[in-house]
């Protein structure tokens, strides 16, 4: 089986509370250098039957549609072997 | 004839019970809705409570969204059914894009539990008639996805048509934008907001205050003068 | 690797097996197979070791635990006493309420959100087992000091857990505490309570009866969750290259739990089950073992059927999974369709993994073969027991013997006044807003009081408007100071609380949190808080409907307080009735109720002020308890007082600004005769409370306490927007507000 995956992250200009969060303990931590965090949500989905052309266009849909609210999020679809 | 009220029940949904109270002590018939039937019951009304419908996986509101029972509700909406939704109600609707916008996680990342006071800005939707505008209620607020966000020209073009419907007052809880507690649609037949009217209809209950009764009672009034 | 069937452990009485690894002792493993006749096989070792750790049979305990069942006060309203999953009350008008509380300690300090938050998911399954819809939850929280970076790591890690679990509920959280001690640095008390309400004819048992009948598990599938330790059978001695170890913490899904509650509050509506277990310790092993030992009759179990998260589990794992969002029911046959029905439309998984069967064995199938043939008693009821040594301990006397009275006392009224803003913004007595705004407390729509009220309320019928009151309460300073008197101060300030709200105690549950009880120091505080809780609640005509006992809180050899936390059950029948803390109407007048001495041991000024725990703990009268309750009561249903505070740990200043900075308003005080200020302000004398009387109700209130001997003292009047005590200070509301709400925000955030 053929997985696709489907990374999901809030928009640029949209707050990230959580993402600011983890960059504020990464010092804490004893990790710097780090100017940004963003925390985002990858999907794996396991593809039955061949990946084509078409396949893709319904993850495409089905991100835009469901895994994703375009409203704050933008999302990208990765095939991987 | 008595107005019927639907409140849908999804999974994880919570304060349907306390919905249908508050619909039952304004004077009208609460109707159980479920969340697989297409089947509205004939009710004039509809009530999405609050709650954590599918565990808020996926995004608050996003698995609810795609419901039998939504199927419905977005399309009579659109004709003119009157629809409120409450906490999780509201990020359902921002998902069927019945209103604009969405909510994300509250600024400061906690839970929030808490009286809130709100300015009503809108006194003439469906859900609001019985408030004066510029009126200030306390409700209770519960939420840990109550943000309020959409895109500067979205805010602007709510402010100037006059669908924020309420504000929050003495402290933003959650770094909405605007200030903004709930919102409607053009028509006024759909209205959103984060705190919890359902809440605040009995004294003594609760924060004991009855301010949250009026949005049953405007709906009401609507439908049998309608 | 080769099954280890019943028959190849009878044909290979040899084998060495793990039995020390999994924490059985020399002589358990020997009773094992005497009671066997054989050896156990793998999934018979595991089942006897979890159900015979101390976790699971009370085996140090169970000997101080039978009191509770023996000095049994008068009391009509027990239903259902311990033994099942939770004790059940009966509050009048039909109903029926059960109520219980747990601890989730050790698991909490590990993985605090998750700890936590199945902490809650537990209880709400023993109360909802018992057939009964959960209305409300309580928490009962203690942590190292406020200002260990530790505390940092695991309080906000524990209220999210709570909140983020408990809040998917739909659960209002009505109480608790919040306890800050460096005794409990490495073992946090993560201690969780639930109320549940049922008519009388809906009660619920465990118990697998009725040959035929089904043995259906609902609700998640099984995975690794909380088989650390069974994971050491599976893989050193069955099979070199088996599973990596399992992890230790389970993770709950409240989501998976709320349809849970939905799914089964609906089958028992059509009344389709015979008997119900939830799955919690020690999981399959626990239900099973449990159903078939309280039943009559046996139990055979395919274990291939139930339904797995991680397909490489083996049978001894499935067995001890403590996998949460289960629950094991006894089902007819006939009924069976309808119940998958039910479930089916809650999105639940259910699957019939067995039956009752004829004789008296636990009988479990993998793959055909049979892998497990006990008696269920052996297993469930019938662990070791042990009389644990102990002996009051050497430094007890010397310890008693610092007494707190001869610390030095402030010397002016200036300093009294920054003894009062240090007292009131001190971690323990400061505001605990910032925690409990993180809980839903309105959820349901049915609560009447919740923190920061002396108890949390709840109206359970909407047309009579009775309803139910819960406290908890424990001083582990106090108890390490004597846990006799210790034990039976916190019944009675538990006890004190749910009066004062205006409702009637009828019953308690405890939790009991100890050290370590191979240490016979830690023994005899188990030994006298025990003996001390059950003549404390025979006195009180309140009974222990059930609890829970977690031991082994220490860390090297130090040993936590001792900390008996106790829940006390109160009734009311029409929550109008019901008295708030807040001094909220200027012009009425505060009397203090009870008598105050100088009792400065273990108090809370010993602890800010002086960083002190020595002496003794305030003298225990529980016949003035019981009349202080009465009065309380009274008065609130004959609309005599309108707020009441009960006195506790900071004394009875703590409770005045507590109460006018919920009312908004202030007070004047005056020192009465006899007393010194400092006292006044400071002791911690049991048997008190604050309350408000309206001016109109002055001589009634006043008659009544004349009549029933309770000392009442008027001590001031509600005015103003500052706290004053005559001739000493004055403490305006905003500075005082800023000082106790200020605290934990500062720590936390």
């Amino acid at each position: 089986m053929a997985r696709v995956v489907v990374d999901v992250m809030l928009k640029p200009e949209i707050l990230d509370p959580q993402g600011q969060a983890v960059q504020r303990a990464l010092p804490r931590l004893g990790f710097d250098g780090i100017a940004d965090v963003r925390q985002g949500k990858r999907f794996e989905l396991e593809v039955e039957g061949p990946v084509d052309d078409a396949a893709l266009a319904r993850i495409h849909e089905m991100a835009e549609t469901f895994l994703a609210n375009t409203v704050i999020e933008d999302f990208v679809v990765k095939v991987e072997s | 004839m008595t107005t019927r009220i639907g409140v849908v029940t999804f999974p994880g949904t919570l304060d349907d019970r306390d919905s249908l109270r508050a619909v039952r002590l304004a004077g009208a018939e609460p109707v159980s809705l479920w969340h697989r039937d297409k089947d509205l019951k004939q009710v004039d009304a509809v009530v999405l409570a609050g709650g954590f419908s599918y565990g808020d996986y996926l995004r608050a509101g996003a698995i609810s969204r795609f419901s039998p029972v939504m199927e419905t509700v977005i399309d009579q909406a659109r004709a003119g059914l009157p629809v409120l939704g409450i906490c999780n109600g509201f990020q359902i609707l921002t998902e069927s894009h019945l209103l604009p916008g969405a909510m994300l996680r509250n600024n400061h990342l906690h839970f929030i539990c808490r009286d809130q006071k709100l300015r009503v800005e809108n006194a003439e939707t469906a859900w609001t008639a019985d408030y004066e505008t510029g009126q200030e209620i306390s409700v209770p607020l519960k939420n840990i996805d109550g943000r309020y966000v959409a895109d500067e020209r979205v805010l602007d073009e709510l402010e100037a048509e006059g669908r924020v419907a309420f504000r929050y007052l003495d402290g933003n809880p959650n770094g909405s934008l605007r200030d903004i507690a709930g919102i409607t649609n053009a028509e006024g037949n759909v209205v959103g907001l984060m705190p919890h009217p359902e809440h605040a209809v009995e004294p003594l209950i609760g924060t004991g205050r009855t301010d949250g009764l009026a949005f049953f009672t405007s709906v009401i009034k609507k439908l049998v003068t309608a | 690797m080769s099954l280890d069937t019943v028959k190849h452990a009878a044909d290979t009485p040899d084998t060495g097996q793990p039995w020390a690894e999994l924490g059985l002792k020399e002589d358990e493993y020997a009773r094992i197979r005497e009671i066997l006749g054989r050896r156990p096989t793998g999934a018979e070792l595991a089942m006897y070791s979890v159900m015979w750790s101390e976790h699971c049979s009370y085996k140090s305990s169970k000997v101080h635990l039978r009191q509770f069942g023996e000095k049994v006060p008068e009391n009509d309203a027990m239903l259902v006493g311990i033994g099942e999953n939770a004790g059940v009350v009966d509050v009048g008008q039909g109903y029926a309420v059960t109520f219980k509380v747990e601890s989730h300690n050790h698991p909490s300090y590990i993985e605090p959100y998750q700890g936590a938050a199945t902490g809650i998911g537990g209880i709400v399954r023993d109360i909802l087992a018992m057939g009964a819809r959960p209305v409300a939850v309580v928490d009962p929280l203690r942590f190292g000091a406020a200002d260990h970076p530790d505390t940092r790591r695991v309080l906000p890690g524990v209220v999210a857990g709570i909140g983020g679990y408990g809040n998917c509920l739909g659960l209002p959280n009505i109480g608790g505490e919040v306890v800050f001690d460096p005794c409990y640095q490495g073992n946090p008390l993560v201690n969780a309570g639930c109320i549940g309400v049922m008519k009388h004819e809906d009660i619920h048992l465990a118990q697998a009866s009725g040959l035929g009948n089904k043995v259906i598990l609902y609700g998640a599938r099984t995975g690794g969750d909380g088989i650390g330790g069974v994971s050491v059978l599976a893989s050193e001695t069955f099979d070199e290259t088996g599973p990596a170890k399992r992890p230790a913490v389970q993770v709950g899904d409240p989501f998976q739990e709320k349809l849970l509650i939905e799914c089964t509050l609906e089958i028992f509506r059509e009344k389709l089950v015979a008997g119900i277990q939830d799955l919690g310790g020690a999981g399959l092993s626990c239900a099973t073992s449990e159903l078939a030992s309280a039943g009559s009759g046996g139990m055979r179990v395919d274990l291939d059927t139930v339904p797995l998260r991680d397909a490489t589990l083996s049978p001894e794992e499935i067995l001890m999974s403590e996998s949460q969002e289960r629950m094991c029911a006894i089902v007819e046959p006939e009924k069976v369709g309808r119940f998958l029905e039910i479930c089916e439309k809650w999105d639940v998984i259910a699957t019939v993994i067995g039956e009752v069967t004829e004789g008296e064995r636990l009988e479990i199938f993998w793959h055909g073969e049979q892998i497990v043939d006990v008696p269920p008693r052996t297993v469930a009821h019938e662990g070791p027991v042990y009389e644990r040594p102990y002996a009051r301990p050497e430094w007890q006397d010397a310890l008693q013997a610092d007494d707190a009275g001869k610390l030095p006392r402030p010397e002016s009224s200036a300093e009294l006044r920054e003894q009062v803003l240090k007292l009131v913004a001190s971690p323990n007595q400061a505001s605990k807003a910032w925690i409990t705004d993180q809980y839903d407390r309105f959820v349901q729509g049915n609560t009447v009081l919740a923190m920061p009220e002396d108890a949390g309320m709840v109206r359970i019928d909407e047309k009579t408007n009775l309803g139910v009151a819960m406290a908890t309460d424990g001083n582990g300073r106090y108890a390490k100071l004597d846990p006799y008197a210790g034990a039976q101060l916190a019944l009675a300030e538990s006890y004190r609380n749910v009066a004062a709200s205006g409702a009637r105690p009828l019953a308690i549950s405890n939790c009991l949190n100890f050290g370590s009880p191979e240490d016979p120091d830690v023994m005899w505080q188990f030994a006298e808080a025990t003996r001390g809780l059950a003549d404390g609640c025979f006195a009180l005509g309140t009974p222990v409907t059930g609890g829970n006992v977690s031991l082994y809180n220490q860390t090297g050899d130090v040993a936590i307080h001792p900390t008996p936390v106790v829940a006390v059950l109160g009734v009311i029948d029409d929550v109008t009735r019901r008295t708030p803390i807040a001094f909220a109407e200027e012009g009425q007048l505060l009397y203090l109720l009870g008598d105050t001495r100088e009792e400065f041991g273990g108090s809370a000024w010993s602890q800010v002020v002086h960083d002190h725990l020595g002496g003794l703990p305030p003298a225990v009268d529980l016949d003035r308890e019981k009349l202080l309750g009465e009065i309380l009561i009274a008065a609130s249903r004959d609309g005599m007082i309108d707020a009441a505070h009960d006195l506790s740990d900071g004394g009875l200043i703590q409770a005045v600004v507590e109460s006018c900075l919920r009312g908004g308003k202030g007070a004047r005080l005056i020192v009465p005769d006899g007393l010194d200020a400092f006292t006044f302000l400071f002791s911690e004398s049991a048997g008190r409370a604050v309350v408000s009387v309206p001016r109109s109700e002055e001589l009634r209130f006043t008659d009544m306490c004349g009549a029933r001997g309770l000392p009442a003292t008027r001590i001031g009047v509600v005015d103003g927007e500052e706290v004053e005590l005559q001739g000493e200070f004055s403490l305006p509301l905003g500075e005082l507000s800023t000082a106790h709400e200020g605290t934990i925000p500062a720590l936390l955030v």
